[in-house]
């Protein structure tokens, strides 16, 4: 056995796992930032120089606070469902690659806790099992509103993991693996959003709703649901829930940038390898700040129209733009890849707009 | 342990159809804490699945009994208490009041006076759509509507507390004219808002007005007849949006608004985006009607001369008996009206608010009578709510514009 195998797996998670705690409790200030700056507010600025102590702040009174369970909730799933959710989102970030391989001690480490060969299936397969943790916690309180956003929650999933999958496999089909080091590698040269620019579009869109995030928050609509499924979760059992959906923010905004934003490639990471993980955090801060931004801008869309959105809009188009990447790669034309997968989204793009504007004059 | 008071299906079995006691739909208690129903408003939904079959309003969580208080103040005394019945609209409230009094002791007010009652009250329209425009679309989640709103609101509010010390608790308007005339800073401070308002509210459109999501959560949802708003009483922008030019300003000009030039903005749609495009041009036809009345606006008092019912200018106080008699007598015993009964109303941003006045001969009014706008407006909530989804519920509630002060006073 090599224990300095060992060693580096250990230290690989443990820093991968303070990254992502970090990067929750930053995240939510970040969020806070720019949302206030978009909003023509000031943020939160109490805490220490800029607010940099709010998350600990936050940190400190989630933990000190009340964890109420209600009186009729099933105590064993209302406990287990905030873990359901949270471990998942952590474990999905273990296949991304943050850098190129470089040399420790005079050991090759790749930046990368699990370079699984099947690493794209990996994702897909875990990133499915949160929502089980959002319907039970919805069904576990015991409590309509909560219940209502859980179902919400499981028929959203169901809408856009197909969309989602579909624009995995545009990714997949242009690296020829589904390694997420070899995609990355594979785009050292041309990203794939150039390549793809609308499976990277879907992608996005769909890793809204696979995240919850607004347009797509339908099951924590709180103008709706009041809070939805945690509605009568407090204290650190909310907090999980806070995290999981914070936590997968980054890691979906990692993997987008894996699939498609060409990872950690930059000017300069070929001498300094170390400049990957700068170039990956730059990159997924700017995604993640596209999130933000959306949020503060889009009203929310209506549970029954995301259905309609994912099944008649997005599936269609994923598996047309799958379709021709396929087909650009068989005739070993890629430039008809892009131009292609483009003029479908704009006719697709026309269709929606022209439904609407036909309800709007009817 | 405390005991839980559960609610019984008994307690509202007359409320809900019998599919809800067979357990087939749910009955969904919402609010009074529920962040979208503006306020303490209470209604039972029953749901099938997320579609709605019924709402019940439930209303008297904000019941403050202001129409019984105010019989026992003297007149002047009891106008504290219009400001608080809808906050959003204090200045609107001041002025039904006032011009019921004013009708009552056939009181004149001099123009100045009306001038600057119409450009606070258009003032006061605009913040109270800008509050709705706000709410409204922080329902459907467009967050950051609500802050652009509100900044400009605040230019309004801060218009308000020049004029008169406060904010929204205004209490401006006394019977036969003003509290005070306006400070000097006054016209600048309007001139501005004036020149940076519509601008703003080009901003607000384009966050909503043509966004797809926007139109696919309003177009169509709620539809209100012009037959079915007509039997229920519906006034203001809701029936103004399904089809029906009606609005006091134009019907039965008061304050001098007929010498303004000013259209009443209709849709015939009456689904919550009729609603929303009549308040968004009804906020530019108010800033219309207050650049003419500033361009115009008259010198001269603000206050009537009758001293039997107005109090003298505190200059005279110290130099006058007879205006210190009248001063002692008016703020002590207050004044007599003659008996009668007057209604007066006035155009509010929610519709018709109407003031029934009776009097007894006495310092204190016998009896006052608010006719509220958003009390009718929320007869027709179950209308437009059924078959929709609940997603649509708080875009309806927050398109029909209530203010729990206005229902419960």
């Amino acid at each position: 056995m090599d224990y300095a195998l060992l060693i580096e797996w250990t230290l690989k998670s443990l820093i991968l796992l303070l990254v992502l705690l970090g990067g929750f409790a930053y995240l939510t200030l970040y969020e806070r930032k720019a949302l206030a700056r978009i909003q023509v507010r000031i943020g939160p600025n109490r805490a220490g120089p800029w607010g940099i102590l709010q998350p600990v702040a936050d940190g400190i009174k989630l933990i000190f606070k009340e964890e109420f369970t209600p009186a009729s909730a099933d105590k064993l799933l209302f406990f287990l469902a905030p873990l359901i959710t949270v471990v998942p989102a952590l474990v999905i970030a273990a296949v991304v690659p943050w850098g190129p391989p470089v040399e420790i001690f005079g050991r090759r480490v790749t930046l990368q806790v699990a370079d699984l060969n099947v690493g794209v299936l990996y994702v897909m397969a875990i990133a499915s099992i949160s929502v089980y943790g959002i319907v039970l916690a919805g069904w576990a309180s015991n409590n309509k509103y909560a219940m209502l956003g859980g179902m919400r929650s499981s028929a959203q999933m169901i809408s856009y993991e197909l969309a989602l999958g579909l624009a995995f496999v545009t990714a997949i089909l242009l690296a020829d693996s589904m390694q997420l080091s070899e995609i990355v590698a594979a785009q050292r040269n041309v990203w794939f959003v150039v390549l793809q620019p609308v499976g990277a579009a879907i992608f996005l869109i769909a890793t809204l709703a696979e995240v919850n995030r607004a347009p797509f928050d339908m099951p924590e609509a709180e103008q709706e649901l009041t809070a939805g499924y945690h509605t009568e979760y407090s204290g650190m059992k909310f907090a999980l829930f806070f995290m999981a959906e914070y936590d997968k923010m980054i890691v979906v905004s990692a993997l987008a940038a894996s699939l498609f934003f060409g990872g950690y490639w930059g000017p300069g990471v070929e001498r300094f390898p170390w400049l990957g993980p700068v170039y990956m955090a730059i990159k997924v801060i700017i995604l993640l700040f596209g999130m933000i931004w959306v949020r503060a801008t889009l009203p929310r869309i209506r549970y029954d129209r995301l259905m309609s959105l994912g099944w008649k809009v997005l599936f269609p188009l994923a598996l047309a733009v799958a379709f021709i990447t396929a087909l650009g790669i068989l005739l070993e034309q890629l430039w008809l890849v892009p131009l292609l997968s483009l003029l479908a989204a704009f006719l697709t793009s026309l269709l929606v707009t022209r439904a609407i504007w036909r309800k709007v004059y009817a | 342990m405390t005991q839980i008071q559960e609610m019984t299906l008994d307690e509202i079995r007359h409320l809900v159809s019998e599919n809800a006691i067979q357990g087939e739909t749910v009955v969904l208690n919402m609010g009074p804490q529920h962040p979208s129903t503006h306020g303490v408003l209470r209604l039972i939904v029953e749901l099938d699945g997320e579609v709605i079959v019924n709402v019940i309003p439930d209303i008297g969580f904000l019941h403050t009994g202001v129409e019984k208080n105010m019989e026992a103040k003297t007149y002047q005394k009891a106008e504290v208490m219009t400001d608080r019945l809808d906050y959003l609209n204090t200045m609107g409230n001041n002025l039904a009041y006032v011009m019921a009094i004013e009708k009552l002791i056939d009181l004149d007010v001099p123009p100045r006076a009306q001038a600057i009652r119409v450009i606070l009250t258009e003032l006061q329209r605009i913040a109270s759509h800008l509050v709705w425009i706000g709410t409204s679309a922080l329902d459907l989640a467009a967050m950051s509507v609500f802050l652009y709103a509100f900044r400009e609101r605040e230019m309004i509010l801060d218009i308000f507390e020049m004029c008169s010390g406060q904010r929204m608790m205004t209490t401006y308007f006394r019977p036969g004219g003003l509290w005070r005339d306006v400070p000097v800073e006054f016209e600048d401070a309007v001139r501005n808002f004036v020149r940076i308002f519509p601008r703003r509210v080009d901003e607000y459109e384009a966050l909503l007005t043509k966004n797809p999501l926007f139109l696919d959560r309003t177009v169509g949802i709620g539809k209100l007849t012009r037959e079915q708003a007509l039997q229920y009483g519906v006034t203001g922008p809701t029936l103004r949006a399904s089809g029906v030019a009606w609005d006091l300003r134009k019907v039965s000009p008061y304050m001098g608004y007929e010498q303004y030039d000013f259209n009443i903005p209709t849709h015939t749609a009456g689904d919550v985006y009729a609603r929303y495009l009549v308040r968004v041009q009804e906020m530019r036809e108010s800033l219309k009607i207050v650049q003419q009345a500033l361009a115009k606006l008259p010198y001269g008092p603000v206050r009537s001369n009758n001293r039997k019912y107005v109090p003298p200018p505190r200059s005279e106080i110290g130099v006058s008996m007879e205006a210190l008699i009248h001063h002692f007598k008016l703020w002590t015993e207050g004044f007599t009206p003659p008996k009668g009964a007057v209604y007066s109303a006035v155009e509010s941003p929610r519709g018709e608010l109407g003031v029934y006045l009776e009097s007894d001969g006495s310092p204190k009014p016998y009896r006052v009578h608010w006719r509220t706008p958003s009390f009718d407006n929320l007869q027709v909530l179950p209308i437009l709510a059924k078959g929709h989804l609940i997603a649509d519920l708080v875009a309806i509630i927050g398109s029909i514009d209530i203010v729990l002060g206005d229902i419960d006073r």
